[in-house]
C-alpha cells in the first residue's frame, strides 16, 4: 500500500509525459474497438436468445419437405402438447396495382403458439397485437405488398386461383427476426383456403412445419420419441438447437467484425510496448536513485507497475464507454438486417474489454519494467553504465502469446483462429521485411542526398527499429483503409461492368410441361426472344456407389444440408456454352447408357468422382446413373444452372416443372403481369430486387467493417505518436545542436520532414503493395474479373502515408524548432 | 553617463590596437527562477573582445562560465543586457536570425561535446559545412579531422570514440567552417597533456593564420596563459 501511494504521487508527475498519454490512448483505442463489436454482438445475441422460441413459433418444430406424417401430429396430441401447422412456399400474388412474388404461409387456426403477430390497418398506422391468425377467406400481407400490388385492407388479391380479402397489414411476425431477403413479402393465409389456390402441386417448393408447444418435460419427451423416427427430408428444431442459418451467418459476420477489431489491438500493443519502453528508460535514473536509497527490487517493480495499472484502468474505462457509444452506430448501420428492436447490451463485453486492456498492459509493459528492476545502483554515479536489456523476443513472448490466444478465442475455432493469426503474422511479417529492406535501401542513398535530407535519412537508419515499427503499423493501417475504400468500390464497379447489358434479370419458375409451347408463344407474340426453358425434377440422392448417403456421414454443414434436401435434377442433350467440362466427357448423341454430369464444386463437397454411380429417389422410384463428367458452371451469369444434369432418357418419365431466365427491358413490367395472369402457377423472381438487396446488405456490412477499421487507423496513429514521443528527446537534442551550428529553421524542419516523409512514404508503399496484392487475389480468385492495375491505389497510399505522417510528425516535434538551443539541451540531457 | 564614457574609452583603445570589436556584451544578466528563490547566474556583465584576440574565461566551478559563453553565442537568451557580434545586435534577432549569424561567423565547442549520435565523425564535421552550403564539405571535413589526429576514424560513430576523441571531433566541427569567432567550453578538459598541447597548438594556429578570435572557457593554466587576456568570473560577476 505504501508503494501504491508512492506510485500515485509519481503518476501525477508522469501523467504529463508523452508516454503516459500514449499508453492511455493505445488502450483506449484497443478497448473501444473491441467493445464496440462486443456490445453490438451482445445485443444481437440477446435478440436471438430472447426470441429463440418466438423465432421458431413454438417450442419445437418438425420441418419436412412433404406433409408432416400423421403419427407425429397424433403423438403431439396424445402427449398433451399444443400443435399448429404451417405450409410455406413462394408464389406470385396479384392485386389491382400489379403482381409480386411473395412468400405464402398458410397456417392452422392455432398459429402462432409462441409470440404474437403484430398488425396494423395501414402501413403507417399504429400497430397492435393480433388475435390468432387470418380467418378463412382473408389474408394478412406484408407492408411492401400494399404499394406493390395495391393490397390495402379491404381490397382483394389473387393467390393462385383463389381470391382473398386483405384483413390486416403485418408489421411484425414472430418467426422472422431478420430480414435478409425481404424481397418476397409475406402473405399469411388460413390453411382452409390452401386447396382453392391450386398452388401446391408437383415441383413447387413447399415447406411443411408442425409446431408444438407445452410443458418443457412433455416437449422433451416428444423430442426424444420423434427424433429417432425422422425420415429423409424431415428434421426437428428445438429452441436449443435452433442454430438457424441466420444465426450461423450472423455469428460468422460478428466473428469477422471481431477479428477486424483485433487488428487495432495488435497495433495498439506496439504502441503500448513503445511507450512502456520509453517510460522505463526515463525512469532508469530515478530507479537507480531509489535503489541507492534502499528500495528493494520488488518495490521498484510494484511502484512502476501500479502506475501502469492506473493508466490502464483509465484507458480501459474510457475505451469501454466509447465502445458503448459506438456500438449504437454499428446497430444503426446494420439496422436493415433486423426487423425487431435490439435489446440493450449486457455487461459482458465490458469485461472482455478489460481483459484485453490487461493483456496489453501486462504482456507488453512487464518486460521493460523487469529491466528497471535490474538497474544497477552504480548507474547513479556513471550514467553511461548500460542497463541489461532482457532479450526482447523472450520478454515479449508472454504478450505475444496472450495476443495470439486472444485472436484464436475471438475467431471462435482453432482453424479460423489459425488462419487469422497467420494472416496477421504474414501481413506484419511482410510489412516488416519490406520495410526493413526499404529503410536500408533508402539510407544507402543518403551519401547522394544533400544537406538536411542526408541527416533525415541518417536518422532513419539509426532508428531502424523504431522506423520499422512505424512503417509496419502505419502500413497495415493504411492498407486496411485502401482496401476498404478505393479497392472495394473499384472491384465492385468492375464486377458490375463485367456483366452484359442483356443479362437475365428475371427468373420464371414452376412452368408446367403442358404450358411450354404456350409460354414460348407468349414471349414470341410480344416480340421478345423466346427464352430457353430447362426441365427440373426433384430427387433425393440415396447412394454414391455402394455407399448409402445420410446427412450424418458428412462433417461439412453445406454437404449435410445438400443431402438432407432434394436436388433439382435436369436433363439436356447438349452441353451449354456457359458450362465447361473439367473431367470426363459429355455424352455422345444417341448414347443409351444413363449418364450424369455433376458440377465440380458439389462433386468435391460430396466426394463424387467420374465413374461413380449415383442412386436417386424421385417420387418413390429409384434409379442409378453413372457420373461421366464434371462441369464448371458460371454461377454469376444469372442463368438457371443445375448441380446435376442427366443424359436424355433418364428423367423424362418423371413429372417435371420448367425454369427459365430472361431479360426484361425496363418499363415492360406488363410482360410479367400478363404472364402471371395467364399462368397463375408460374412464379417470377425479380433478380434486380435481389441484387439490390444483396448490394444494400453488402454496403452495410462493409460500412460496418470500415467503421471497425477506423479504429485500426486510429491505432496506427497512436503508434506513430508513440514512436514520435519515444524519439522526441533525441530530436530536440539534434535540433538544438544543429541550431548551434547555424542551421536555420527551414533546414531543421527539412531534416525532420525528410525522416517523417521517408517513413510515411515507405508505409504508403507497403500499404499500396499489400492492397494491390490482395485486390489482385480478390479480383481474380473471388470475383473472376481480370485485375487491372490502377495507379490511384499506390498514389493514394503514398499520399496518405507521406502527407499524413509528415504533418503528424511535424506537429509532434514543434518543440524542436521553438526553443533556444541551451535550454533544449539542458531539458533532455 | 559614466558607462558611456567608459565605453568610449574602450572603443578608442580597441581602435588604437587597429582591430574592430567583434564581441561586445552590455549589462548581460541571466537569472533563473527555482521553486524557492531566484538565482542570478550571470550579473551585469559588460566587456568586449577585439577581432583576432584570444580571451580565456576563468573561474571556479559553478561560477557561470558556461552560461556566459552560451549567452555570448546566442544559445540562450539573457534576462537583461545585450550582445553584439561583429556589430550585429544578437538578441534583436529571432532564434532563426541568431542561428544564421552563428552559421556565418561562430564556431562553438560544448563542454560535453554534443555530437550527433546518428552521424559518423566525418558527417558530424560536415554538418556545419553543409548547413552553410559548402560544396566540398566531405573533403574539408576529412582534412580538419586529420588536423586533430582523427584521420583514421572518419567513419566511426561517436559511441565508438573515447571521450577525448569525441572532444577533438567537437573541436573539428567547430572550426571546420573557419569561423571568425570560436567559442570553446573546456576544449582540453578531457585530454591528456600531450593531446591537450596539440589541441592548443591547433587553436592558436587558427588564431594566427586566419585571425580567428578565440573565446575559451578553461581551467587549464597552460591554455589560459597562452591567451592575450583573461576574463575572470566569480559568482556570476565578471571582472575583465
Ligand atoms: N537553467 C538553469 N536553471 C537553474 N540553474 C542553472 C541553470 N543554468 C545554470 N544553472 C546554475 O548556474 C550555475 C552556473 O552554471 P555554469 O554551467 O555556467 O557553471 P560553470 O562555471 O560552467 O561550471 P563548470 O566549471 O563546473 O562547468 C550552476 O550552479 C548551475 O547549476
Ligand atoms: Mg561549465
Amino acid at each position: 500500500m505504501k508503494n501504491l501511494s508512492i506510485a500515485m504521487k509519481m503518476l501525477r508527475r508522469n501523467a504529463q509525459a508523452g508516454e503516459a498519454k500514449v499508453l492511455a490512448a493505445a488502450l483506449f483505442v484497443a478497448v473501444a474497438s473491441v467493445t464496440t463489436v462486443g456490445f453490438f454482438a451482445d445485443r444481437v445475441r440477446g435478440a436471438l436468445d430472447r426470441q429463440a422460441n418466438e423465432l421458431l413459433g413454438g417450442d419445437l418444430v418438425v420441418i419436412a419437405d412433404h406433409p408432416v406424417p400423421r403419427p407425429f401430429v397424433e403423438r403431439a396430441g396424445s402427449d398433451g402438447l399444443d400443435v399448429a401447422a404451417t405450409t410455406t412456399f413462394p408464389s406470385m400474388v396479384s392485386g389491382q396495382a400489379g403482381v409480386s412474388l411473395s412468400e405464402i404461409k398458410a397456417v392452422s387456426r392455432s398459429f402462432p403458439l409462441r409470440g404474437r403477430i403484430r398488425v396494423a390497418d395501414a402501413p403507417a398506422a399504429p400497430d397492435r397485437e393480433a388475435e390468432g391468425s387470418p380467418r378463412p377467406g382473408t389474408v394478412w400481407v406484408g407492408v411492401p405488398l400494399v404499394s406493390r400490388i395495391g393490397a390495402a385492407v379491404g381490397e382483394s388479391i389473387r393467390v393462385g386461383n383463389a381470391t382473398l380479402t386483405v384483413g390486416a397489414i403485418i408489421t411484425r411476425e414472430p418467426d422472422s427476426v431478420l430480414d435478409f431477403f425481404g424481397i418476397a413479402p409475406r402473405v399469411l393465409m388460413n390453411e382452409a383456403d390452401l386447396a382453392a389456390t391450386g398452388l401446391v402441386q408437383v415441383g413447387s417448393r413447399v415447406t411443411y412445419r408442425l409446431l408444438v408447444a407445452g410443458d418443457a418435460r412433455a416437449v422433451a419427451r416428444y423430442d426424444a420419441r420423434v427424433r429417432p423416427r425422422l425420415e429423409r427430408g424431415e428434421r426437428i428444431e428445438g429452441v436449443r438447437d435452433a442454430r438457424s442459418e441466420v444465426r450461423v451467418s450472423l455469428e460468422r459476420a460478428q466473428r469477422f467484425l471481431g477479428l477486424a477489431s483485433l487488428l487495432s489491438v495488435v497495433l495498439a500493443s506496439v504502441a503500448v510496448a513503445l511507450a512502456a519502453r520509453r517510460f522505463s528508460i526515463r525512469q532508469t535514473d530515478s530507479a537507480a536513485m531509489m535503489r541507492c536509497l534502499g528500495a528493494a527490487q520488488a518495490d521498484i517493480f510494484a511502484i512502476n507497475a501500479w502506475q501502469f495499472l492506473a493508466l490502464a484502468a483509465a484507458g480501459c474505462a474510457a475505451g469501454t464507454l466509447a465502445g458503448f457509444g459506438a456500438q449504437a452506430m454499428l446497430a444503426h448501420w446494420l439496422s436493415a438486417f433486423f426487423t425487431v428492436a435490439l435489446p440493450a447490451p449486457g455487461w459482458r463485453p465490458a469485461v472482455q474489454g478489460a481483459v484485453i486492456g490487461m493483456v496489453l498492459v501486462l504482456g507488453f509493459t512487464i518486460p521493460p519494467l523487469l529491466r528497471l528492476r535490474n538497474v544497477p545502483t552504480l548507474r547513479v554515479l556513471r550514467s553511461d553504465i548500460a542497463v541489461a536489456e532482457p532479450s526482447s523476443l523472450v520478454a515479449y513472448a508472454l504478450g505475444l502469446g496472450a495476443l495470439s490466444a486472444l485472436i484464436v478465442w475471438q475467431a471462435g475455432d482453432a482453424k479460423l483462429g489459425g488462419i487469422a493469426l497467420g494472416g496477421f503474422a504474414i501481413a506484419l511479417g511482410v510489412a516488416a521485411v519490406a520495410g526493413y529492406g526499404l529503410i536500408r535501401a533508402l539510407s544507402r542513398l543518403r551519401a547522394g542526398a544533400s544537406g538536411p535530407w542526408r541527416y533525415g535519412l541518417a536518422n532513419l537508419r539509426r532508428r531502424t527499429g523504431s522506423s520499422l515499427v512505424q512503417v509496419m503499423a502505419l502500413g497495415v493501417g493504411i492498407m486496411a483503409m485502401l482496401l476498404l475504400t478505393l479497392v472495394r468500390t473499384d472491384l465492385i464497379v468492375k464486377w458490375q461492368k463485367s456483366m452484359p447489358a442483356d443479362m437475365p434479370n428475371r427468373f420464371a419458375i414452376n412452368v408446367q410441361t403442358d404450358q411450354l409451347p404456350l409460354v414460348k408463344d407468349y414471349f414470341a407474340g410480344l416480340g421478345l426472344a423466346t427464352p430457353d426453358l430447362y426441365p427440373m425434377v426433384r430427387g433425393r440422392l440415396v447412394a454414391i456407389g455402394e455407399r448409402a448417403v445420410s446427412p450424418a456421414d458428412f462433417e461439412d454443414q453445406r454437404a449435410r444440408r445438400l443431402v438432407e434436401r432434394e436436388f433439382n435434377l435436369s436433363w439436356a442433350q447438349e452441353l451449354r456454352p456457359d458450362n465447361r467440362i473439367v473431367a470426363g466427357a459429355w455424352w455422345k448423341p444417341g448414347a443409351s447408357e444413363a449418364q450424369l454430369s455433376v458440377e465440380e464444386g458439389i462433386a468435391k463437397t460430396l466426394s463424387i468422382g467420374v465413374g461413380d454411380t449415383l442412386t436417386w429417389d424421385v417420387g418413390g422410384t429409384r434409379f442409378g446413373a453413372k457420373v461421366t463428367s464434371l462441369r464448371k458452371v458460371e454461377w454469376d451469369s444469372f442463368k438457371a444452372n443445375f448441380f446435376v444434369i442427366a443424359s436424355p432418357g433418364v428423367l423424362e418419365s418423371h413429372p417435371a416443372s420448367w425454369i427459365t431466365s430472361f431479360h426484361l427491358p425496363a418499363g415492360r413490367e406488363e410482360v410479367v403481369n400478363r404472364l402471371v395472369e395467364r399462368f397463375p402457377n408460374v412464379s417470377v423472381i425479380d433478380l434486380t430486387a435481389i441484387m439490390g438487396q444483396v448490394k444494400r446488405i453488402s454496403d452495410q456490412v462493409s460500412r460496418a467493417v470500415e467503421f471497425v477499421f477506423l479504429f485500426a487507423i486510429a491505432a496506427g496513429l497512436v503508434v506513430l505518436f508513440a514512436a514520435i514521443t519515444s524519439t522526441q528527446d533525441e530530436r530536440v537534442f539534434e535540433g538544438a545542436v544543429m541550431r548551434t551550428l547555424g542551421a536555420s529553421r527551414r533546414q531543421i524542419v527539412l531534416t525532420q520532414l525528410s525522416e517523417f516523409l521517408a517513413i510515411g512514404l515507405l508505409a504508403g508503399l507497403v500499404a499500396a503493395a499489400g492492397a494491390v496484392g490482395l485486390a489482385m487475389v480478390l479480383s481474380e480468385r473471388v470475383l473472376g474479373v481480370p485485375y487491372e492495375f490502377d495507379w490511384v491505389v499506390p498514389v493514394a497510399g503514398l499520399l496518405a502515408g507521406g502527407a499524413g505522417v509528415a504533418i503528424a510528425g511535424l506537429l509532434g516535434t514543434r518543440k524542436v524548432v521553438d526553443s533556444p538551443p541551451l535550454a533544449a539541451i539542458r531539458a533532455v540531457t | 553617463m559614466n558607462a558611456i564614457i567608459e565605453e568610449e574609452r574602450r572603443l578608442a583603445a580597441a581602435a588604437a590596437a587597429g582591430q574592430p570589436v567583434i564581441v561586445r556584451a552590455e549589462g548581460l544578466t541571466k537569472q533563473v527562477s527555482t521553486p524557492d528563490h531566484d538565482l542570478v547566474i550571470v550579473r551585469q556583465a559588460s566587456f568586449q573582445v577585439a577581432a583576432g584576440e584570444s580571451v580565456a574565461i576563468v573561474g571556479a566551478s559553478g561560477s557561470g562560465k558556461s552560461t556566459l559563453l552560451g549567452l555570448l553565442a546566442g544559445l540562450d537568451v539573457p534576462s537583461a543586457g545585450r550582445v553584439w557580434i561583429d556589430g550585429e545586435d544578437l538578441f534583436a534577432k529571432d532564434e532563426d536570425g541568431r542561428a544564421r549569424l552563428r552559421g556565418r561567423l561562430v564556431g562553438f565547442v560544448f563542454q560535453s561535446f554534443q555530437l550527433l549520435p546518428a552521424l559518423t565523425a566525418v558527417e558530424n564535421v560536415m554538418l556545419p559545412l553543409e548547413l552553410a552550403g559548402a560544396r566540398d564539405a566531405a573533403a574539408r571535413a576529412a582534412r580538419v579531422l586529420g588536423q586533430v589526429g582523427l584521420g583514421e576514424r572518419l567513419g566511426h560513430y561517436p559511441r565508438q570514440l573515447s571521450g577525448g576523441e569525441q572532444q577533438r571531433v567537437a573541436v573539428a566541427r567547430a572550426f571546420a567552417t573557419e569561423p571568425k569567432l570560436l567559442f570553446a567550453d573546456e576544449p582540453t578538459g578531457n585530454l591528456d597533456s600531450a593531446t591537450g598541447a596539440q589541441m592548443i597548438e591547433l587553436l592558436f594556429s587558427m588564431n594566427r593564420e586566419h585571425g580567428t578570435t578565440l573565446v575559451l572557457v578553461t581551467h587549464d593554466e597552460a591554455l589560459a596563459d597562452r591567451c592575450d587576456r583573461r576574463i575572470a568570473i566569480a559568482g556570476g560577476v565578471v571582472s575583465a
